[in-house]
């Protein structure tokens, strides 16, 4: 199972880690980099992209706008056919609903299994964990969650959560891991994708015919209709979704689409966004209870979990359009190098360093830190399918953090800070500071550069510093051409 | 009868940065070399400090509030200004109305929406502004071009700068592999994550060494500080230049360059 993400250190320290493993850079840098070209490969073959980027933005503003009354839309359409609402404050709360929902489904013939569709939300609440503590087994059905659940490792990146692992080390894990929770990997297994993925299958068959029980997430959920959608590629999905008797689906309130028709919209954005694909290849939609047709309970948690919390921020409330899709994660020029572990969450990369401050606080060391963990260099916005500032709201997120800060003993920073905007607040005191620069620029005229320079190893570790000149512009400027523009 | 030159009749007030200004005295130099001899007036007003960019984006925007203040006093009164920086021109046409903004201040914000409209990066006032591509320059040397992030996508300044390039008399221009890459530089992100920025620049490094270049050229000085301190330290032989000084160089330049590197071995020759 996967380990909890309570005391992650902060981003610099989990990220030097990260940094050092040059098998995980390898894999990262090849992944990254062919889903990055795949996508904009079938991104500029749609002549109205940007339209539609804004028209998702749009929609996803109108329900996060609106969201009291289109969940209480939502929760009507759902009930109507024939689906059970629960609403959970938080992760424990979701955490002991479906607790619940499987032991009560468990009353005539004891449940100790489900199986599960690939779900961040489930992942957020940290749901495996829960159900192991009641003594329900979790299995993940999507191939990379599977690779994840059998390596005893977490998730490094949204849509792919083994981005991090090459087919060798996949090969392993199956080798040693399968026999002990179900069907073994057969002898001779290669580290060929082909017979990987003959493996996984087989393996998971077991589990889907079996299970009594699915757990899942959503895309989407329409709230005219109370239809649910789930959009993913392998079929595992499917299998969920319609072979066990009952079906719960912890579903983010901020998931909401008016209608039917939005999803126009969203199936062209998230397919082409996420795995460079023209189409999603397995879409499922259900709509509360079919009678004689897949899972005769239905159930929808409806988790808010600090959505409500960063919907209260005017700035902030745009990552809830958020559609899960990765594109920021394999545009980023951060996580490429680091991938996802550093991040402290399930949800990691751009949208993961504004998304966790929102929903979990600024309290921990790795929610202070993960607005910093950007070089503000806008890819991710570029890349975003609904138009979601990250850059502004990482400054956002800085600003909130700083601000907290205030008040107290001040940190050596904002001592810095405050004496750097002293001396700038007054031209005459910043000349004054230049003229330090110019006298060291003088006394090192022989050097072209600084080299290290002891206390600022954080600079001159592996870069050399620049020597200062000799004259700066304001001094050339009033010699040559006297104080012509003073004012 | 001669035809008057590009920037007859157009005052550009110079917004030096306060980065440029101090360490890097050259860029601006050429800024008013190169304007000068496109006939423009330039003027550097002296009451001009810092834009402000490091407090906003370290998170400290109430520090920032009075530099915006002193920009919209000092700049105001001009209608064009220019500065040698994608990232601080990017930080007073992006930033300095929402700090306004942040700290309540609504007519502070509308006069920093007014004033970011008049504020040009180089290359914008060169090709927009001035409607030029050829600025008359000649840099004989094996060059290749990094966009910095700010430049390309804040201000999206596209290839203009490119343009400004291919048309500089004897340049050998070339490609840099991956070059809307960031270099890592970002600010204090360069020391605070120094693991990952390094992690960045080596690889954009990796890319400027691949194009066999002699110069590497950008539009902030900054970027070319992280880059320039990375290639110098591995003794790479690659030397980094603001767009400014290529753009402002001449032939006259280029010969007294060639002089003074003949002069220095004659030197080393006597010795």
């Amino acid at each position: 199972m996967t380990t909890s993400y309570i005391g992650m250190p902060k981003f610099p320290k989990a990220a030097k880690a990260a940094l050092e493993n040059s098998q995980q850079r390898k894999n990262l840098h090849h992944a990254t980099h062919t889903i990055r070209d795949k996508r904009a490969r079938v991104v500029g073959e749609v002549d109205g992209w940007e339209e539609l980027r804004v028209a998702g933005a749009a929609i996803k503003d109108e329900v996060l706008t609106h969201l009291d009354s289109y969940l209480v839309q939502l929760e009507e359409s759902l009930t109507r056919a024939g689906a059970t609402v629960h609403w959970a404050r938080d992760a424990a709360e979701a955490n002991s609903i479906v607790t619940s929902l499987v032991r009560a489904k468990g009353a005539d013939q004891r449940i100790d299994e489900v199986v599960k569709v690939k779900s961040m939300a489930t992942q957020e609440i940290e749901l495996n964990e829960a159900l192991e503590q009641a003594g329900i087994d979790a299995w993940e059905t999507d191939l990379a969650e599977l690779i994840v659940q059998l390596g005893h490792d977490r998730p490094s990146h949204i849509l792919v959560p083994a981005i991090h692992r090459n087919r060798a080390e996949i090969k392993e894990i199956f080798t040693h891991e399968m026999g002990k929770v179900g069907q073994p990997a057969p002898d001779g297994l290669t580290a060929e994708p082909r017979v990987l993925a003959e493996a996984a299958r087989v393996h998971l068959r077991e589990k889907f015919l079996r299970a009594k029980v699915a757990i899942s997430g959503a895309n989407f959920a329409i709230a005219e209709t109370g239809t649910l959608v789930v959009v993913e590629s392998e079929g595992n999905g499917r299998m969920c979704l319609t072979l066990p008797e009952t079906l719960i689906s912890v579903v983010g309130i901020e998931k909401i689409l008016p209608t039917t028709a939005d999803l126009e919209v969203f199936l062209q954005l998230l397919p082409r966004s996420s795995t460079g694909e023209r189409m999603n290849p397995y879409t499922s939609m259900w709509t509360g209870v079919t009678p004689g047709d897949g899972p005769q309970e239905v159930h929808v948690v409806l988790l808010d979990n600090g959505r409500t919390s960063a919907l209260a921020d005017e700035v902030g409330r745009q990552a809830l359009r958020c559609i899960r899709c990765s594109a920021c994660l394999n545009v980023c020029p951060v996580y490429e190098r680091v991938g996802g572990h550093a991040y402290g969450s399930v949800y990691p990369g751009p949208i993961g360093a504004v998304l966790n401050p929102q929903l979990r606080g600024t309290a921990s060391p790795i929610d202070k830190s993960l607005p910093y963990a950007s070089s503000l260099c806008g890819a991710c916005f570029d890349a975003c399918p609904v138009r979601i500032d990250i850059p502004e709201l990482l400054v956002h997120l800085r600003t909130r953090v700083v601000d907290e800060r205030r008040g107290g003993l001040p940190s050596g920073e904002e001592l810095a800070m405050k004496g750097a905007a002293w001396l700038f607040s007054d031209p005459a005191r910043w000349e004054r500071a230049q003229r330090g620069a110019e006298l060291g620029g003088r006394a090192l005229r022989r050097r072209d550069t600084l080299g290290r320079i002891p206390g600022l190893g954080a600079w001159s570790d592996a870069r050399d510093a620049p020597t200062p000149p000799e004259e700066t512009f304001r001094s050339w400027w009033k010699r040559e051409r006297g104080s012509e523009g003073d004012r | 009868m001669s035809t008057s030159p590009p920037g007859a009749g157009v005052r550009v007030a110079l917004f030096a940065t306060c980065f440029n200004d101090t360490m890097w005295p050259e860029t601006p130099k050429a800024v008013v070399r190169l304007l000068e001899r496109l006939g423009c007036t330039v003027e550097f007003p002296l009451g001009q400090t810092c834009c402000g960019q490091m407090f906003t984006n370290t998170g400290y925007v109430r520090e920032a509030l009075p530099l915006v203040e002193r920009f919209a006093d000092v700049f105001e009164a001009y209608d064009a200004v220019v500065a040698p920086s994608g990232s601080c021109v990017g930080s007073v046409r992006h930033q300095h109305a929402m700090i306004a903004r942040t700290c309540g201040q609504p007519a502070l914000e509308q006069r920093a929406e007014a004033g970011a409209r008049k504020v040009y990066e180089l290359s914008e006032l060169l090709v927009d502004v001035l409607g030029l591509t050829d600025v008359g320059a000649t840099f004989p040397h094996r060059v290749t071009y990094h966009p910095t992030c700010h430049s390309l996508r804040m201000l999206r300044v596209g290839d203009k700068p490119l343009r400004l390039l291919r048309e500089v008399r004897g340049i050998d221009l070339v490609e840099l592999p991956e070059a809307d890459s960031c270099c890592g530089f970002g600010g204090t992100f360069a020391v605070k994550n120094a693991d990952t920025s390094v992690a960045m620049g080596s690889d954009k490094v990796r890319n400027v060494r691949a194009t066999e270049a002699d110069v590497l050229v950008a539009g902030d000085n900054s970027c070319l500080a992280h880059i320039g301190g990375l290639l110098h330290r591995q003794r790479a032989g690659v030397r980094v230049l603001h767009l400014a000084e290529v753009l402002a160089s001449t032939e006259a330049d280029v010969a007294a360059e060639m002089d003074r590197s003949r002069v220095a071995d004659l030197a080393r020759e006597a010795r």
